[in-house]
């Protein structure tokens, strides 16, 4: 009785993309926040060149970790606002498929905001930002920022105080996964050799896979009452 | 035991918010085709009740059950033999009306070969076939709650409900609500329909029921009570608080006065 799975998390990926392509919503704010962070944090780490080349892989993923939450308060908000949340709740499906799907979008479009900080990092800090490890780290790390604060972006949607909320309960549980990316991002633009720190992009696989199961069972559970 | 020939049943249906009950052991016939208008004060547990039927909260206890399955057993089944029209559009602004009404026949698993023609013809059921292609977000309210009747009856449910779905319409909008809601009616849909509007609820509905504090204070058929009569029967029912006695009811009240 039903609907399929993947059928309704495609959906949700392709119903929230087709709103943000034509809105750019999500996009145009998080990526003007993301511009002027780095923007920012360039000119105050201007005077110490040395600063700036161990603070670049911190200023790329605090600017990360902030350009997601506001994204994901105005992914989730957009569900709240016309009650269409409940018109999701309503059809006969699976509830982790909802997650996926919104997931996905979330991921999609903060991983977009990440590869254009790349380059930007690369410009201003005058760093080679643009590498094949650098781009994995990228994308293991919005992916356990993504899970998490889709799932938390949930909770807090339905509190009145959602904008706060999410930062304080995001923070604090992306931890793992911010201090895995930095640690191995430094490392990887410092050119340090391979075996001292491929323990980082492990741990983030592992918190990856640990936020994702943790995520998709319990989001059914966050979402009703 | 439920009725057999009704299409939603509930019985000893109770919800308790924070200690506080606001469904009190509750139980409702509904059959086929009727259209239930519900009244009553704010707070007299009227979109509890809906949003229980919906299975967008889950009661403390009792059972609903809807052509045969139930909630929450059977919550994916139940699902499938409801449509909602709420207060608010629960349609995404920035999709068209065509895009809205084709994520949603996904969400429902219609299948592809008739998903277009049904779509089309429920657009034009809702008198909004010109306006396919144009985003939810320019739609006037009025707009919105017919393209959200189109939206709740895609998947042919066996029961529709209306949770306050006048609230924020002009004198026009409404009417032509109450026309599209009418048109739905004649088809055979089953409906329930809560409102504050008593003159609307006398012109769509075949039964009216007023719930206070949680109880069904009155349970009558629309018919029974004569033009203009529904606000003095409405007041009597209110103040009497579940006193109320008529030789004509649709269906019985079954719940005890306390």
């Amino acid at each position: 009785m039903k609907t399929g799975f993947w059928q309704v998390t495609f959906a949700v990926l392709r119903k929230d993309m087709l709103a943000e392509m034509r809105s750019r919503e999500l996009l145009s704010v998080m990526g003007l926040f993301a511009l002027l962070s780095v923007i920012i944090f360039s000119f105050a780490l201007e005077l110490d060149r040395e600063a700036r080349e161990t603070a670049i892989s911190g200023v790329i993923w605090v600017t990360v970790a902030f350009a997601s939450i506001i994204g994901l308060n105005r992914s989730m908000n957009s569900e709240r606002e016309q009650g269409n949340f409940d018109a999701l709740l309503l059809a006969p499906v699976d509830r982790s498929a909802l997650f996926l799907g919104k997931f996905l979008g979330n991921f999609l479009v903060v991983l977009l905001v990440g590869l254009v900080l790349l380059p930007l990092g690369t410009l201003l800090y005058n760093i080679t930002l643009i590498q094949p490890w650098v781009l994995l780290i990228l994308v293991l790390g919005i992916f356990g920022l993504s899970s998490i604060g889709t799932l938390l972006a949930a909770m807090t949607a339905q509190t009145r105080a959602r904008d706060a909320l999410l930062s304080i309960a995001m923070l604090p549980i992306v931890l793992p996964v911010l201090l895995a990316a930095v640690r191995a991002t430094t490392s990887i633009i410092s050119n340090e050799p391979i075996e001292n720190w491929i323990t980082w992009p492990q741990i983030l696989l592992v918190v990856d896979l640990i936020y994702l199961v943790l995520c998709f069972f319990t989001f059914g559970f966050v979402i009703e009452e | 035991m439920s009725d057999s020939s009704a299409v939603l049943s509930i019985r000893e249906l109770v919800k308790v918010y924070d200690f506080v009950p606001v469904l009190r052991q509750l139980d409702l016939d509904v059959a086929q085709s009727d259209c239930v208008a519900l009244l009553g004060p704010n707070g007299s547990g009227k979109s509890t009740l809906l949003r229980l039927i919906a299975g967008l909260i889950k009661p403390s206890s009792g059972t609903i059950e809807i052509g045969g399955w139930q909630m929450p057993k059977e919550a994916a089944a139940v699902r499938a033999q409801i449509g909602m029209v709420s207060h608010q559009s629960l349609l995404y602004g920035n999709l068209t009306a065509r895009e809205n009404l084709v994520f949603f026949a996904r969400m429902y698993d219609l299948p592809k070969s008739e998903r277009d023609d049904r779509i089309a013809a429920l657009l034009e059921q809702v008198g909004l076939s010109r306006r396919a292609e144009s985003l939810v977000r320019t739609f006037s309210r009025g707009m919105q709650q017919r393209l959200s009747i189109a939206r709740a009856l895609l998947h042919s449910p066996h029961v529709l409900l209306f949770d306050e779905p006048y609230s924020g319409l002009d004198q026009d909008a409404a009417a032509m609500l109450d026309e599209v809601i009418l048109r739905t009616h004649q088809d055979g849909q089953t409906m329930m329909i809560s409102t504050h509007l008593l003159e609307r609820a006398q012109r769509v509905a075949t039964r009216v029921m007023i719930l206070n504090r949680g109880r069904v204070v009155l349970d009558q058929s629309a018919a029974a009570i004569a033009e203009h009569q529904l606000a003095s029967v409405y007041a009597r029912a209110i103040a009497d608080n579940g006193v109320v006695k008529d030789s004509t009811p649709a269906s019985p009240v079954t719940e005890p006065a306390s």
